[in-house]
């Protein structure tokens, strides 16, 4: 599919675009779908001047996830307790964006810090899904992912910890990256976990993801876990050019059949799944099942670590510097005072943050985080054979369809099914695509590609290939 | 307080790495002092929400530099840990340091330094040696917490690298702790670590225990003499609580620097958990053979080194040679002039340390080369040397360059040069006793006086005049006079 993204960049650059023209229009879409879908915690109302003539994203206008920090506009993690934050610098993917010439247009919703798979953790209310507003849009990229889906822009930036970026996607039906851990600058994303956090692109078309991609792919300085990019302007390439189709012959798609036949699996989903997977076989794609039961430890692993680092994480939020305070510290002893102000985390928030302190307390660390640090390590070496010589892990997208908004999202039993395949990715630090390949009804469809490291070119020229297929 | 074998004293110090040009994760300046309260500060040393550390890779340095001087085990790899507790002036709620478990280590351990007391050779033994970052700063409007209604915080401190030195027990007395501080502060100032002269540059826990009790930690004391006053303190309360049959149990207490007692806490430290865990953010770094390999090679002169070259090349005595090294400024300048002057090295090391130093004040004395240039001194020292001037004038001299003269002009001008001598001394002394005849006649009676006719002759030379040698030709005059009426009274 043409990309709006490169034509628009394309025309302005050869004089036959409006720099306003793109982000004029996806200003008057926000206005009309915004209070729809609750898609932004802080919109931009209206155009900034003198927009970039140059630029690989001259004029064109971006949707950030609300964790990611924005010089001088309101960054809040979705949370009361940043409800007043307004960052006095921004993240290097930002600067990046900035640089290029791109024009945030706002920060949209997420679950608070960025903890939940349904978007409803967000002290704004949560983000409706713009193909059913009965549905989830999936979390906690929510609002990026809605933002794209609803078509008020073509790009977005999410970030994905253990799914956030590749679950909404899947349950809006548009193309989501978890990029290779450190080829993007995590300065500036407030961190959640820091061993997993990833910022990652969301886009209505692989081409427009594939061009996101390429420009916030790089190396940061300011990020101490930073690697940047091997590709040089491959991928750049591979989102301008013809989509091709030696790619399907070149790679050996797994199905680790644990991951698909779920017991909280959809049996309806799982039947499109599998139809899909005889079109790409079909394309010349070469499939085959595999059985890894430790894959299913992965939640149980990936919960551990995330926790006790989140805890550690959010410990500086305490109404001393920034963001809001109850109490005035005048009035109480310190102690107090904290756990005043620490009150004002959402229940999610609150539940993490205590797990996770508990998991590093004496007593506690050997049991759990230590046994969880061993068991990411044998996973990582368990995966690594799966995708040796070509190997990539192919599961659905999501294997139930998005849950209802006023799902009881104190009842995990159903997310258990989505959890696995999303937060494996995680875990390994591997890159993951989230695909669209159609809709059964108004429910989309999707698969989900797990790389070696550094396979994003890859996994970006099979979204290209796919897109078409399906297309 | 002398050593008292039942007594056990440890030290944890805190030494902030003042030399290095920025914080430890961030690229804010590292000399904080005497700027307006947060503004030497970034989103990374204020913990803003998505801020990242980065490690300054000279701490590392630096601080394996100490390491290969305390004699101790280095790590493979240097990982970080986090160390959580809740503190205004502590800006994420967690201190990045490093620890000994959980899959983490410290630098360095197992290590020990030598230091004299008595003039004996003692050892301690270095447990570990690791870097952290120093928190931000509380200050109360009123300078006290106690009255207050609010505290306000500088984080202009927060993120300055410390490192941390932990010894074992192996102190007895004040007095051991000490002359080992001091030891390792020359140490340190050697490696260029540090310089101490800045407030707050040093900050050390003492834990002190006596047989049979448990382990009370004072909990940051800022100078030697408030470690030594806290130490003192501390022992007299324990011995006199075990003297009343109390047990004293583990705690934690704070020096009160403003009513020299120690203060305690009720916090328990047992009851402490900080919840350790290596910093996701932060891989580790490897040491490789290599890299130590040319750290050894490129380690500055260490004291001991330096101490035992005054002595032995420059024929300077053991104490003006700790004097001296005890400064390291002082011995580089020491070096300097003797590169200069073929004087013999003891006879400057005691101008030096004896004259120079006092004219020039402790505070002053990292500026001693620019203050009076090793040029200046040693001239004048060779001057000394080649009896053009006396040991009178240098004295006189030397406040006068430190006020900023040069040698040549002040010697000129005074008219100090030329040294006056034998014959030419001999008649000045005649013209002198002549015109002093009552002088004379108390000298005669009374063998003091002579200091006067002294006097008189360094007037009427200048102070060209050797004190010494007049004195010895007064009293040969003298003499002749006495012997002259005795033969007056014979006849
Ligand atoms: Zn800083």
């Amino acid at each position: 599919m043409k990309s709006r993204v490169l034509n628009f960049v394309e025309d302005l650059r050869r004089g036959a675009a409006d720099q306003y023209k793109y982000v004029e229009k996806a200003l008057e879409e926000a206005a009309k779908k915004d209070p729809k879908f609750n898609i932004f915690i802080t919109l931009k109302g209206e155009i900034p001047e003198n927009l970039a003539l140059s630029g690989k994203l001259a004029g064109v206008p971006i949707a950030i996830k609300d964790n990611i920090v924005t010089k001088d506009l309101r960054t809040t993690c979705a949370s009361r307790i940043l409800e007043n934050f307004v960052p006095k610098y921004s993240a290097t993917v930002v600067k990046i964006l900035e640089k290029e010439g791109a024009v945030i247009i706002g920060k949209t919703n997420m679950d608070e810090f960025a903890m939940g798979a349904l978007g409803t953790t967000s002290a704004f209310g949560p983000t409706l899904n713009p193909l059913d507003v009965k549905l989830s849009p999936g979390g906690s990229s929510s609002g990026s992912a809605a933002a794209v889906s609803s078509g008020i822009v073509d790009l977005a930036l999410g970030s994905d910890t253990g799914g956030s970026v590749r679950l909404p996607a899947a349950w809006t039906g548009v193309f989501g990256l978890k990029p290779t851990y450190g080829a993007v600058s995590r300065f500036g994303l407030i961190s959640y976990a820091d061993s997993m956090d990833q910022i990652g692109p969301m886009a209505s078309t692989a081409s427009d993801l594939a061009y996101l991609y390429s420009i916030i792919s790089s190396f940061d300085p300011l990020d101490p876990t930073s690697s940047g990019n091997p590709w040089g302007d491959k991928i750049e390439r591979i989102a301008r050019e013809e989509p091709d189709y030696d790619i399907l012959r070149s790679i050996k798609l797994k199905v680790p059949k644990e991951l698909v036949e779920h017991p909280q699996a959809d049996d309806s989903i799982v039947k499109e799944f599998s139809r899909a997977l005889s079109k790409l076989e079909s394309e010349g794609a070469e499939i085959s099942e595999i059985s890894e039961p430790s894959l299913l430890k992965v939640p149980q692993v990936y919960y551990i670590i995330a926790f006790s680092e989140a805890s550690s994480n959010l410990a500086r939020f305490d109404g001393v510097r920034y963001g809001s305070r109850v109490i005035m510290p005048e009035e109480v002893d310190w102690d107090t005072y904290y756990m005043e102000n620490r009150a004002l985390f959402g229940w999610e928030v609150k539940r993490r943050i205590m797990l996770g302190a508990f998991i590093l307390s004496k007593g506690y660390y050997e049991m759990y985080y230590s046994m969880a640090l061993k068991a990411r390590g044998m996973i990582k070496s368990k995966v690594e054979q799966m995708l040796s010589g070509g190997g990539i892990i192919l599961t659905p997208g999501s294997p139930i369809p998005p849950l209802p908004i006023d799902y009881d999202a104190t009842d995990l039993s159903r997310l258990n099914a989505v959890d696995a395949p999303l937060m494996l990715a995680n875990l390994t630090g591997l890159p993951a695509i989230t695909i669209p390949v159609g809709k059964r009804g108004s429910i989309p469809i999707s698969i989900q590609l797990i790389g070696s490291l550094w396979s994003e070119d890859i996994l970006l020229s099979i979204a290209k290939v796919t897109e078409e297929i399906f297309g | 307080m002398s050593s008292d074998t039942d007594v056990k004293i440890g030290l944890e110090i805190h030494v902030q790495l003042t030399s290095l040009k920025t914080k430890l994760f961030c690229s804010c300046s590292s000399d904080y002092r005497d700027k307006p309260p947060n503004t030497n500060v970034c989103p990374v040393c204020l913990g803003l929400p998505g801020s990242l550390p980065v490690v300054n890779q000279k701490a590392i340095e630096k601080a394996l530099r100490v390491a290969i001087a305390l004699n101790m085990k280095i790590a493979e790899k240097i990982s970080w840990a986090r160390k959580h507790y809740f503190y205004p002036d502590l800006p994420k709620n967690y201190q990045i340091t490093q620890y000994e478990g959980k899959g983490v280590t410290s630098i360095a351990k197992e290590g020990y330094l030598e230091y004299h007391v008595n003039g004996n050779v003692k050892r301690a033994r270095i447990r570990r040696i690791n870097l952290e970052e120093d928190p931000g700063k509380i200050v109360y409007h009123t300078g006290s917490m106690l009255t207050s209604k609010y505290s306000l915080i500088d984080y202009n401190r927060s993120g300055i690298a410390l490192l941390e030195i932990v010894t074992e027990p192996d102190f007895s007395s004040p007095r051991e702790v000490l002359a080992f501080l001091h030891e390792l502060r020359t140490l340190l100032e050697y490696l260029d670590i540090a310089d101490f002269k800045l407030e707050g540059s040093m900050r050390v826990d003492v834990n002190i225990s006596l047989a049979g009790g448990s382990r009370v930690e004072v909990k940051n004391v800022g100078s030697l003499s408030d470690i030594e006053a806290a130490i003192v303190y501390e022992v007299t309360r324990q011995r006199s609580l075990a003297e009343k049959g109390v047990k004293v149990e583990m705690e934690t207490r704070h020096w009160d620097q403003e009513r020299k007692v120690t203060v305690g806490t009720r916090t328990k430290e047992s009851e402490e958990d900080y919840r350790y865990f290596p910093d996701p953010n932060l891989p580790p770094v490897y040491i490789s053979p290599n890299m130590l390999e040319d750290l050894s090679k490129t380690m500055p002169e260490l004291p001991q080194t330096v101490r035992k070259k005054l002595v032995q090349v420059y024929g300077v005595s053991e104490y003006l040679s700790s004097v001296l090294v005890s400064e390291k400024k002082l011995a580089e300048y020491f070096e300097e002039v003797m590169k200069r002057t073929n004087i013999d090295g003891d006879r400057a090391a005691s101008i030096i340390v004896n004259d120079l130093v006092g004219w020039v004040g402790e505070e002053r004395m990292n500026q001693i080369d620019k203050i009076v240039p090793a040029s200046e001194l040693a001239e004048l020292l060779e001057l000394l040397k080649s009896g053009t001037i006396t040991i009178k004038i240098v004295k006189e001299a030397i406040p006068e360059l430190v006020s900023g003269k040069r040698t040549r002009e002040l010697l000129a001008s005074k008219g100090w040069i030329g040294k006056v001598s034998g014959h030419e001394l001999a008649e000045i002394v005649d013209t002198v006793l002549k015109e002093n005849a009552n002088a004379v006649t108390d000298a005669l009676n009374n063998p003091k006086a002579i200091q006067h006719l002294v006097g008189k002759v360094m007037e009427a030379t200048n102070k060209r005049a050797d004190p010494k040698e007049a004195f010895e030709l007064i009293s040969k005059k003298l003499e002749e006079f006495k012997a002259k009426v005795r033969l007056q009274e014979d006849r």
